[in-house]
């Protein structure tokens, strides 16, 4: 695994990206490489492996959420792709909104 | 669990209260009682905030239990020597009883209300001369030692990202298993920022009844916040990597390390021995006032209200406030974020996630910058003269009392 990417616990199905890194960057999962399609800032997640729609998205070894459609391994995990499973997420863009109809 | 490595400790040498409460500090407060008194207190405040003079005050006109307890227990805190209060004269805040309050836990105590003294450059004058008093009066407060397990420490997360859960906040949660183990008092807050983690809480409690009522205090704030429409839970929050509420409470969650809970407080209730405690911020009842906390200040001025001498504030994005009263130690998660705003942040906590330190010296630096502070040396928000202060309306149900179950005494 490329040492910027963290797993917090062996349950997670997410890593942490601990710099930022730019559009274009190699990394390495598993022995699987990826390139990066956009620039990532630290602290993003990524799919430390497919994960199927509904799947609870774990991080810390806890659930933060549920993917609201497939997520391939190595694809950035986000509110594209994700929910809360408690509130609505909100930014400022809107971004965030159409999923608020999702969450609970 | 972080120890101490020959770290010469520097002794707490303490401001003694009239009521037995030891300070690290010796402020002098200016308090409006009203908005429309703000601008006179802050003129009056102005010329000595070098000398320990600090505003705060409560800007609504309409009466309030918990403002005024909040004002109460700020005007009486252990880092307070003394207290001016300035009225307009026609609100609905009762100054006499708080005044009774203060003059009860021995502190000198003034009062100028603008109608009666003639208006704003009058009062201006009165009160100068009234803070120059206590400023000569409180120099002369006995000072004795202090040691670490009279010391209450709150802890607050502002302007987080992916980097808080990771590095900052289980560093402050390391140095709070330090204090407690050391016998010391250590309170985590923000039950809006727990909502996903009650059940993993709820098992470190010191009773069974104690975890359910933790469980029962979260579900409270997930209810309040449902019906607000947010979450605890900004735009920043989600551009720094944070997808969801529940992400951003395991993180939060984390400041809290892994002591026992002792106890739930709510605002103003001062824990009387050592512990970890969870003060509950959300109010009771149907919500009335809005947000349970505006902002990341409100939540610091519940913890001073509730006895902390000092605040741990772990934050990812940058935030850069202190407060009045208590000092604010910054403890910043990310890197990045560092290096741009270093003249902000007591310890770099960051530094973890680049291989220049682990996650047990973070925690050791935070606890020892802790009893730095505490024995006199300034956080950098308070050098970079930091004192902010605001206090908004919230209910309490007072027939929702903290019950036997959330602070149990026979621990």
């Amino acid at each position: 695994m490329s040492p910027f990417l963290i797993q917090l616990s062996p349950k997670d199905n997410v890593l942490i990206v601990a710099r930022s890194l730019a559009q274009g960057e190699n990394y390495e999962i598993e022995g699987e490489n990826f390139v990066l399609p956009q620039p990532l800032g630290l602290g993003h997640k990524i799919a430390a492996r497919d994960i199927s729609t509904g799947e609870k998205i774990l991080k810390y070894g806890a659930p933060i959420g549920s993917a609201t459609k497939a997520i391939a391994k190595g694809e950035h995990v986000h509110l594209q792709n994700m929910k809360s499973d408690y509130l609505p997420t909100f930014t400022l863009d809107g971004q965030g909104q159409k999923y608020a109809a999702n969450a609970h | 669990m972080v120890r101490a490595k020959n770290m010469p400790q520097m002794p707490i040498n303490a401001y003694l209260r009239p009521d037995g409460r030891k300070g690290i500090r010796n402020q002098v407060l200016v308090a409006y009682l009203v908005e429309c008194a703000h601008h006179v207190a802050r003129e009056i405040t102005y010329p000595y905030r070098e000398q320990g003079a600090q505003l705060i005050g409560f800007s609504g006109c309409y009466p309030n239990p918990y403002s005024f307890r909040m004002m109460t227990q700020l005007c009486s805190h252990p880092n307070v020597g003394g207290v001016l209060l300035i009225s307009l004269g026609c609100e609905g805040f009762d100054r006499n009883a708080l005044m009774e309050k203060i003059r009860e836990s021995g502190r000198p105590v003034e009062l100028l209300v603008i109608q009666q003294s003639g208006g704003t450059s009058r009062t201006i004058r009165e009160g100068r001369a009234k803070v120059e008093a206590i400023i000569d009066e409180i120099s002369h407060v006995p000072r004795t030692g202090m040691s670490i397990n009279e010391l209450i420490v709150g802890t607050v997360c502002g302007g987080s990202d992916g980097t808080s859960g990771i590095t900052a906040n289980p560093a402050v949660g390391l140095s709070f298993d330090h204090l407690v183990a050391e016998g010391g008092t250590a309170i985590f807050e923000e039950t809006g920022e727990l909502i996903g983690c009650e059940h993993i809480m709820a098992a470190r409690a010191a009773t069974p009844e104690l975890g359910t009522a933790l469980e029962q205090c979260v579900g409270k704030a997930a209810v309040y916040y449902s019906t607000m429409g947010h979450g605890s839970f900004s735009p920043g929050n989600a551009d720094g990597g944070l997808t969801t509420q529940e992400e951003k409470s395991m993180g939060a969650y984390a400041k809290s390390g892994s002591s026992r809970i002792s106890g739930i407080i709510k605002p103003g209730d001062v824990p009387e021995k050592g512990g970890l405690y969870l003060l509950d911020v959300v109010p009771d009842g149907e919500p009335r006032f809005g947000f349970p906390n505006i902002n990341d200040t409100a939540e610091i001025a519940e913890l001073i209200a509730c006895g902390s001498h000092l605040v741990l504030f772990a934050t990812g994005r940058g935030s850069v406030v202190g407060s009045v009263i208590s000092p604010v130690i910054k403890v910043c998660a990310n890197p990045e974020t560092y290096r741009n705003m270093e003249e902000d942040m007591d310890v770099d906590a960051g530094r973890i996630l680049e291989g220049r330190g682990t996650l047990p010296e973070v925690g050791q630096e935070i606890y020892d910058t802790v009893l730095r502070v505490a024995a006199g040396a300034k956080s950098r928000s308070e050098e970079l003269g930091h004192q902010e202060f605001v206090l908004t309306y919230k209910s309490f149900d007072p027939s929702v009392p903290i019950g036997p179950s959330c602070f149990p005494n026979d621990l």
